[in-house]
Order: structure tokens, then C-alpha cells, then sequence
């Protein structure tokens, strides 16, 4: 275990360890819903708050459950369990009482189930041996720092849209190409802080 | 030996946890409570928010045309939701016309019931049962084509000749999914305790179903009827009918409704097949044009070589130039595949026959 102080957790997740930009996990919905900045925003939101709860739950079951029982094997499945329990159920809330968001995210939403960084930060939770408040502060940043990640680039996507791009580059292709270019950008952040 | 068995509860407990959790918000934050169902302005239920509009209808026993079963990949459940149906969901646009779109038109095994909501429907929709019939009789009429004749035991149908209904084809081996497919009733509309259903082989699941696993004596569940295209009371003139394979289906319903009520118009029925084994149900159509005041079966085969065939060759539309004449005040009712049916419509305008005189059911 290292001994960081959570605070700067947050900041290295958002900044030097970005989730789309060091890792470059949850790519799909990044890409897929990127094009507008009120859903990106939206689904951003619905992403941090997923992976803080999920991550935090996570947690306390594999502490808890799966260590005491000499199971962590099982850590795999059981975390893609919780996620996608809990994903469920954000889903129902959000029918109810939200349905502006939940119309604009549309099948998005239960895709956050199998958004893979949300379960990458339980599985770095576990192989970087993070006490509670790191665990929590890491989940945290990394939900902000995809947040982050997809609104900037919703907001250069909705700049691109009136511009003229060769045909075979349009939509994906460029997507990916800025996202390279960005991580690029991101890695000038690197070696601030060491969190792994 | 332990940690399996630890494993097996752990699992467990977790996963029975998770449901009960998820089980407890669905009826809880899942709850939209009875809500008024209005269908066009007149009727109302009070049903149980929360299910599709399509499934909510079906629970009040009202039958949407529906193939893939709510899947939203079919795009037949359309119907008009004037008031409380939310926003049209991504899932539904890519089914939906720009016009539709305008119309209010929704996917209603998409489309939500969690407020009072009203809707529009086509008054015949409240004439669609789901039965659950026997096989009477299987014939075979080609290589590929069975005709099924569904008795419906006590209960009565009661459809307009060229309407169709659907069948389900349930999970069987090598299929999973339950899906509904469209067949027109080939049956005439006074025998009222069955249908008879022209089915041709193409290899996809319900055909599958119903030629390598139906057997005579079977149970099957039918619903219907459905459709627009019907045999339609106008002016009275002549009558043009076309069709090709199972299109003949509710040309046959068609044809048997003029022969029951003795509907002195004119006739010609044009039927486009590769050979001479591709043509069926040749003595009933025979009997046809003895019965009917004025009735012609004009089968064309592209494909035949035999000398022996002293019928029409080549594409239908060549014997439609050939037979109709110009000018006439025809009305038309083609069925078959789109390619066929553009291409009977462009030689049907040709003779100027307008186009809203052109009755046509593509499958």
C-alpha cells in the first residue's frame, strides 16, 4: 500500500491518471455519447455517481465478504453483480423523477453497466491495496475526470460538426484521433504525483 | 471442497440480496400507480402504469400488429399517442417517418404507461382476438408451399377478404425467441370457424416452425385479423388481381367472396411463377372461372423451356400490357414481393389506372 493522501488522489485521477486518457477505459460511451454537451454532461454525472457508489460498495464486500472467506477470485463477478444491480436501480430513480435525463441518455444508461472503467476502478482499488478514503477519493476523481474528458470533448465535437472532414475520418475516426491528441495533452500532467 | 461450498453461498446471498433490493424499488419507485387508458376519445381503462403500451393493451385484450414481439425491431405497433406518452425514445426513431414523427405516431411496445395517457388506434384493431386453434389439414401444394388449414373450434372469426393474421411461432429447438409472423387468410370469409394460410418455405423461423415442425392435429395460437388491404366495394368495374408464390393467398379469399356473394364485375387474375410445378391450387381456380360471371386465371411462368406450356411466358407485367387495355376503369389488388408489386404498379400506370385504384400487399 502507498501511503497518498487522498486529496491528492483526486487530483491525480482527474489530471495524471485520467480514465479515458492514461487508461483509456470506457471508450464506447465516450465515443457513442459525446456529441451534444447537456447529455454528455448528463451521462458524465450518472458515471461518477455510479462509480462512487459502486466502487465504495465494492469495498466493503470485498474486505469484508471476500477476504475473510479467502474468495477474492471472485471479486471479478461479484463487482460486475453490484455494478449492474446498482445501475438497475439508478436507471428505475431516474424514470421516475428524472425523465428529462433519462429520455436523453436513452440506452446509455444501462450500458453504464458494462462501462469498463467503472469497474477498472474496483479492480485498481483492489491491486493497488487502497485503504477506504483513498478508495473513495480515487472513485471520485476518476468520475470527475470523465466527466471532464467528455465534456471537453462533446464540446469540440459540437465545434466539429459544421466543419469540413475527409468522409472515412467522419465520426469515429476523428473522435479517436482527438482523444489521442488530448491524452497527449494530458500526459504534460505526468510525474506530479505518483499513485501506482 | 469448502470453498466451493462457500463460494455457491456467498454468491447466493449476494445475488439474492441484489434482487430482493431491485424487486423492492421496482414496486416501489416502479409504482406509477392506475392510470387512465383513453383509445379514441371514447373508450377508457383504468390500467396499471409502469408496462409498454403494448403490453397494457394486450392485458385489456386489445391486439397491436406486433412481428418481433416488442423487440422494437419490426416497426409494425405503431399507433398514435395524442397525450402522455413522453418523448419519443431513440429506440423508436429509427422506425418512424418524418411524418409520423409530426403525427405523434409511437412504437407502442416502446412508448411507456406511467400517466393517463391517450391514443389513437384503427377501430378494426378492436375486432383482433388471439385464438388458440388445431391444425386441420396440412397440404402440400408445391416443393415449398403448404397450405394450413387452423380450425378455431367453437370460436368464430369474423375478417374482410385479404386481411391476414399472425401466428405465433414459439421457442423450439434451435429457436429461443417467440415471434409473430403475418399470413393472409386464403379462406373465404363465410367459414368463420377457420382459416386456411398459405405458407412458403424461406428458412427463417416461423417457416421453419410451421414446415419442419407442425404437424396435422397440432395446437397453435393465431391472432388477427388485420390489414387494409381488402377487397373494397367501389364503382364496379373490372377487376385486376396479382400475385405471385403465397401472394396468392388473399387473391384466392378475394376471388371465393365474389363467387359467395355473386359480385358481377369483371375479373383477371395474373400469376407470376418460375414453372409449371411452381403453380397450385389449380382445379380450385378452375372452378373459380366456372362459377364467377366473369372471371380469367392467367398464370405466367418465367422460366418454363417445355413446348407443352401453351400459356403466357416471361414477366407478369408483359401479360398485364398484354391483357389490359388502356384507359379502362380497372381497380387493381396485387400481392407479393416489393420488387414484383413496383413493378405491376409502374405497368399499371402505364394504363393509366390511378393510383389510388391500386389496392397492394407487400410482404
Amino acid at each position: 500500500m502507498i501511503e497518498v493522501n487522498p486529496i491528492i488522489i483526486i487530483f491525480a485521477a482527474i489530471f495524471t491518471s485520467n480514465m479515458i486518457f492514461s487508461n483509456f477505459l470506457g471508450m464506447c460511451s465516450f465515443i457513442a455519447v459525446s456529441k451534444e454537451i447537456p447529455t454528455a454532461i448528463g451521462l458524465g454525472i450518472s458515471v461518477t455517481m455510479v462509480m462512487t457508489v459502486t466502487t465504495i460498495l465494492n469495498y466493503i464486500i470485498y474486505w469484508t465478504v471476500l477476504v475473510r472467506f479467502n474468495l477474492e477470485y471472485l471479486m471479478f463477478i461479484i463487482f460486475i453483480l453490484i455494478i449492474a444491480a446498482f445501475v438497475q436501480l439508478l436507471e428505475m430513480v431516474l424514470e421516475r423523477y428524472l425523465p428529462t435525463l433519462y429520455y436523453s441518455l436513452g440506452i446509455f444508461l444501462p450500458l453504464i453497466t458494462v462501462n469498463c472503467a467503472i469497474l477498472g476502478i474496483s479492480l485498481f482499488m483492489v491491486t493497488r491495496q487502497y485503504n477506504f478514503m483513498q478508495t473513495l477519493g480515487y472513485a471520485v476523481g476518476s468520475g470527475i475526470g470523465w466527466l471532464l474528458a467528455i465534456t471537453a470533448m462533446a464540446g469540440i465535437r459540437s465545434r466539429l460538426n459544421e466543419k469540413s472532414i475527409p468522409e472515412g475520418l467522419r465520426g469515429t475516426p476523428i473522435t479517436l484521433i482527438i482523444t489521442g491528441i488530448m491524452a497527449l495533452a494530458f500526459v504534460g500532467f505526468s510525474g506530479m504525483v505518483q499513485i501506482q | 471442497m469448502n470453498t466451493i461450498l462457500t463460494t455457491i453461498f456467498i454468491v447466493t446471498c449476494i445475488t439474492a440480496i441484489l434482487a430482493t433490493l431491485l424487486t423492492i424499488s421496482n414496486k416501489t419507485i416502479g409504482n406509477y400507480g392506475e392510470v387512465t387508458l383513453t383509445i379514441n376519445d371514447d373508450k377508457e381503462y383504468i390500467v396499471q402504469g409502469g408496462n409498454t403500451l403494448l403490453d397494457t393493451l394486450r392485458a385489456e385484450s386489445i391486439f397491436i400488429p406486433s412481428a418481433c414481439g416488442g423487440k422494437g425491431s419490426c416497426g409494425y405497433c405503431k399507433a398514435r399517442v395524442l397525450e402522455g406518452g413522453g418523448p419519443v425514445l431513440a429506440t423508436e426513431k429509427p422506425l418512424l417517418s418524418k411524418e409520423e414523427l409530426d403525427s405523434n405516431v409511437r412504437l407502442t411496445c416502446q412508448c411507456k404507461v406511467k400517466q393517463n395517457i391517450k391514443i389513437e388506434i384503427p377501430e378494426e384493431l378492436f375486432n383482433v382476438k388471439e385464438y388458440a386453434v388445431y391444425i386441420e389439414k396440412i397440404e402440400q401444394l408445391t416443393s415449398t408451399i403448404k397450405l394450413l388449414r387452423f380450425n378455431f373450434g367453437d370460436e368464430e372469426i369474423s375478417f374482410k377478404p385479404g386481411q391476414y393474421v399472425q401466428l405465433k411461432a414459439p421457442a423450439y429447438e434451435g429457436n429461443e425467441e417467440e415471434v409473430y409472423r403475418a399470413y393472409s387468410i386464403a379462406s373465404s370469409v363465410n367459414d368463420t370457424h377457420a382459416v386456411e394460410l398459405l405458407i412458403g418455405y424461406t428458412g427463417g423461423i416461423a417457416t421453419t416452425y410451421v414446415h419442419h415442425h407442425l404437424r396435422e392435429g397440432d395446437q397453435a395460437h393465431v391472432n388477427g385479423p388485420y390489414g387494409d388491404f381488402y377487397y373494397h366495394e367501389d364503382d364496379g368495374g373490372p377487376i385486376i388481381l396479382a400475385g405471385a408464390g403465397t401472394g396468392m393467398a388473399p387473391i384466392m379469399s378475394i376471388l371465393q367472396y365474389m363467387a359467395d356473394n355473386d359480385i358481377k364485375r369483371k375479373a383477371i387474375f395474373f400469376f407470376g411463377a418460375r414453372t409449371v410445378d411452381d403453380l397450385f391450387l389449380l382445379d380450385k381456380l378452375k372452378m373459380l372461372e366456372e362459377k364467377l360471371y366473369d372471371f380469367k386465371f392467367i398464370p405466367t411462368l418465367s422460366r418454363e423451356e417445355s413446348q407443352e406450356w401453351k400459356g403466357e411466358k416471361g414477366r407478369v407485367t408483359i401479360a398485364i400490357d398484354k391483357y389490359v387495355e388502356k384507359g379502362g376503369n380497372y381497380t387493381a389488388y396485387l400481392c407479393g414481393s416489393p420488387q414484383m408489386i413496383d413493378s405491376i404498379v409502374e405497368a399499371l400506370l402505364k394504363k393509366e389506372i390511378p393510383l389510388e385504384k391500386i389496392y397492394y400487399d407487400k410482404f
